[in-house]
Formats: structure tokens, C-alpha cells, sequence
């Protein structure tokens, strides 16, 4: 048995039910989030490891997949540009245009639609064989993508309102409220200012752990569970397999796309004349 | 055993707090995408999407000035056809009263020429009978004289008396035939 689990498939052990061999001893934990660093030392700040490579494999695919499709793009469209306009079309009429609407909207369409074919990209990771492991699920992608939007948003709101109209916009200020302004105010300064940009963030990266998690324990069981009786268990395990596959399928564009619903209404929020 | 000291050991991070490599990597991965899309593969498709929505409209444009015009023509041919309708109705009503006056044109020249031969004749009658009266009545005396003069034995050479007595008779003669006439 290796001495470090982080680098053991399920399979590659010898551990099952009935043989004295407990659940514990290759259940999914956060260790399974963990990766030796395929070049360089994991205590110093310079290496590399899988999902660094995954991001920007990641990454070129997006832009490859639209450079294919968008290089020279054709008035009547062949397979390829039909399907990247779609998706660019939903993305821009369907989130963009809904939210912040038509006029104001545009300037932000190429960010809202790199961040949700990027998102959706690092999601998939988590299902595409071999690599089988969303790239969202480590904060550090999920929170530099909330960062970004949180610049974008406070200058914005800067921008728009001005120093005073900022301070009012963000802490909600209206002074129908009376007695219960302050309480409000301060309410709303702590949600906008630092509990937002951190679900915008968590929100995205829980779903894709969990999610990850749950593969990953349905999967290690069927393997565990493979002994004797445990058998049957073994088979229903498997199937719950396939199940949450198909499941985290549908997740991962959900929530790639309430990444960028929700960027939307930040921006939207920033731009509007009275919060 | 080991494996468990690992797993602790693993636990002991935080999977809240992001490693700055990753934070750098995926602002990297980030920013090669939104490059791409917003400089160059975005704009591109936009160029064409702005081009495809002007054919489409251009498209029905054409399609309704087209339609407009073969509306207008479709108005002037029938307008142009109910006028040459009308022409003829026009054409044939006029041939109609022009027949039929040509008709009574030629009845009227008909009737005028049919007269005016009756008026030759019944002048020629006149004449004739006119020279055919007037050679009689020589003759009649002629005629006459001799006869009365082989009666009676002498000679009527006394012209005076002669054509009294011819001219008595002759009248006589008129008058009869001026009588019948009038009695017929």
C-alpha cells in the first residue's frame, strides 16, 4: 500500500468489506482534493499540478473550441459556428440582456460569456475520463473569478455614483426605514461588501466539492463493497455512479450559469440609479 | 497507520484558503480566455451577426418592394384592361350607329334614286305622248281633210277656213279626253 493516499486510486488498493478492512482507510476526505506537484515543491509557492495543467488545458479548449468556430465566421453558418452561437446567443440575450438589459449591457457580454464557458470548462473537467476532477472545486479558481467581478463591481458603483452615492448604494441607505436605518445600513454593508463576493465565490466551489465527493464515494464504495454479499451493494453502488454522473452533468452548466446570472445582477446593482 | 497520519495531516488545511500559485494560475487561465473571446473571436462574430440580421432584413425588404410592385402592376394591367374593355364596347357601339346610319343613308339615296328614275319616265311619258299628240293631231287634220274633202267633193283649199274647222274639232276632241280624264 502507498504511504501517501493522496496519489491512490481506489482500485489500485486491496482494501474491502469483510476483510477487516475499513471504510475509513480509503474513504474520500479532503485529501482528495490534494495533489503532488507534478513539477516543483508543494512547500514552496513555485510548482505546478494537475489542475493548474487542467486550468489552462481548460482554457485553451475554450478559446479553441471559439477560435474554431468565430476565426472567420461565415453569415450563413456551418455545424460548429451554429453551435458556439448558440451558446454566445444564450449567454447574451438570455443572461446579459435579461438582467442589465440591451444598451447597458453590451459592454459586459465578452466578460459574462468568458466567464461562463470558462466555469463550465473547469466544471466538466470533473467528468471528462482521465482527468475526472473539477478544477472548481480547489477556491482558488472560483475566488479569483469573484475577485474580478467584485473589482468590477465596486468600480462601477464608483464610477456611476460617486464617493457618497457608493457608500448609500452599498449600505442600502433609505431613510424610510426610521429607527431601524443603522441596523439596516450595517446589515447591508457587511452582505455587499464581504458575505457577497464570498458566496459568489463558496457557492460555486461547495457544488463542484460536493459534487466530487459524492463520485467519488459512490465510486471507492463500488470497489470497496466488492466482496462477498457486499456484491449487491457493490451494484447499486455503481449504478449511483452513473446516476450522479449524469446528475453533476446537469450541475456543472447550472452552475456555471448562476455564476454568471449572479455577476450580472452585481453589475446590474452597480449601475442602477436608486438600490 | 501512516495512511491515517497522512489524511490528518491533509485535513489540517483549510480547502477555504486558496494557495496564491493557484490564485495566479487561474487569473492566467482566465485572462488567456477573455483575451481571445473579447479581442478577437467575439467582435468577429458580432461583425457577422450585424451583417446576417441586415441580409435578413435587406432580404425582406426586396421581398416587399417586389410585392409592392407587382401589386401596383397587377392594378395598372387591370385598370388597362378594363379600359380597352370599354373601348371596345365604345368601338362596337359606334360601328353599330354608324352601320345603321350608313343603312339609312343608303335606303334615303335608294328611295331618291328610285324617284327620280319614276320622275325620268313619267317625263319621257309626257314628252312622248306630248310629240306622239302633236303628230297625231297633224295627222288627225291630215287625215281628216282629205277625207272630208274626198266627201265632199271640193277642195278645202281655203287654209283659213280649214284649220278653223280642224282646230273646232280638235278642241272638241280635247275636251272629250279632258272629260274622260276627269271622270276616270
Amino acid at each position: 500500500m502507498s504511504a501517501d493516499p493522496t496519489q491512490v486510486l481506489a482500485f489500485e488498493t486491496d482494501c474491502h468489506i469483510f476483510d477487516g478492512c475499513g471504510f475509513a482507510e480509503v474513504s474520500p476526505g479532503l485529501h482528495s482534493f490534494l495533489f503532488q506537484p507534478l513539477w516543483g515543491d508543494a512547500d514552496s509557492n513555485l510548482y505546478f499540478n494537475k489542475t493548474m495543467l487542467l486550468a489552462l488545458l481548460g482554457s485553451i479548449i475554450v478559446v479553441g473550441f471559439f477560435w474554431a468556430a468565430f476565426r472567420r465566421p461565415q453569415v450563413v453558418p456551418g455545424k460548429l459556428q451554429m453551435v458556439a452561437e448558440a451558446g454566445y446567443d444564450f449567454i447574451r440575450r438570455g443572461v446579459v440582456y435579461e438582467t442589465i438589459g440591451k444598451k447597458e449591457g453590451e459592454k459586459y457580454v465578452p466578460l459574462v460569456v468568458s466567464l461562463f464557458f470558462f466555469v463550465w470548462m473547469m466544471n466538466l473537467w470533473s467528468i471528462i475520463p482521465v482527468a475526472q476532477f473539477p478544477v472548481t472545486s480547489i477556491i482558488a479558481y472560483p475566488m479569483i473569478l469573484a475577485l474580478i467581478v467584485y473589482i468590477l463591481w465596486v468600480s462601477l458603483t464608483f464610477k456611476r455614483h460617486g464617493f457618497v452615492g457608493f457608500w448609500k448604494n452599498v449600505t442600502g441607505y433609505d431613510k424610510s426605514l426610521g429607527p431601524v436605518l443603522p441596523l439596516a445600513m450595517l446589515i447591508e454593508l457587511f452582505s455587499n461588501l464581504l458575505i457577497r463576493p464570498f458566496t459568489h465565490a463558496v457557492r460555486l466551489f461547495a457544488n463542484m466539492f460536493a459534487g466530487h465527493t459524492l463520485l467519488l464515494l459512490f465510486t471507492i464504495a463500488s470497489w470497496y463493497l466488492l466482496n462477498g454479499v457486499g456484491i449487491a451493494y457493490a451494484g447499486v453502488s455503481f449504478v449511483m455512479v452513473i446516476v450522479m454522473t449524469a446528475f453533476e452533468l446537469f450541475i456543472q452548466a447550472l452552475q456555471a450559469y448562476v455564476f454568471v446570472l449572479l455577476t450580472c445582477t452585481y453589475i446590474q446593482g452597480a449601475l442602477a440609479e436608486h438600490h | 497507520m501512516s495512511q491515517l497520519l497522512t489524511i490528518a495531516a491533509a485535513e489540517g488545511e483549510n480547502p477555504l484558503v486558496p494557495p496564491i500559485p493557484e490564485l495566479v494560475i487561474g487569473l492566467i487561465a482566465f485572462v488567456i480566455v477573455f483575451g481571445f473571446l473579447a479581442k478577437k473571436l467575439l467582435p468577429n462574430i458580432n461583425k457577422v451577426l450585424e451583417e446576417r440580421r441586415e441580409a435578413i432584413e435587406g432580404g425582406i425588404e426586396k421581398a416587399e418592394a417586389a410585392q409592392t410592385e407587382a401589386q401596383s402592376v397587377l392594378e395598372q394591367y387591370k385598370a388597362q384592361l378594363a379600359e380597352a374593355r370599354h373601348e371596345a364596347a365604345r368601338l362596337r357601339q359606334e360601328a353599330q350607329e354608324q352601320g345603321a346610319t350608313l343603312i339609312a343613308e343608303m335606303r334615303a339615296e335608294g328611295q331618291r334614286q328610285r324617284e327620280e328614275i319614276i320622275a325620268a319616265g313619267h317625263a319621257q311619258i309626257e314628252a312622248d305622248r306630248k310629240a306622239a299628240s302633236s303628230a297625231l293631231r297633224q295627222d288627225v287634220g291630215k287625215l281628216a281633210t282629205e277625207l272630208a274633202g274626198k266627201l265632199v267633193g271640193e277642195s278645202l283649199e281655203d287654209h283659213a277656213r280649214q284649220s278653223r274647222v280642224i282646230d273646232r274639232f280638235l278642241d272638241e276632241l280635247d275636251d272629250k279626253a279632258t272629260k274622260a280624264e276627269a271622270t276616270r
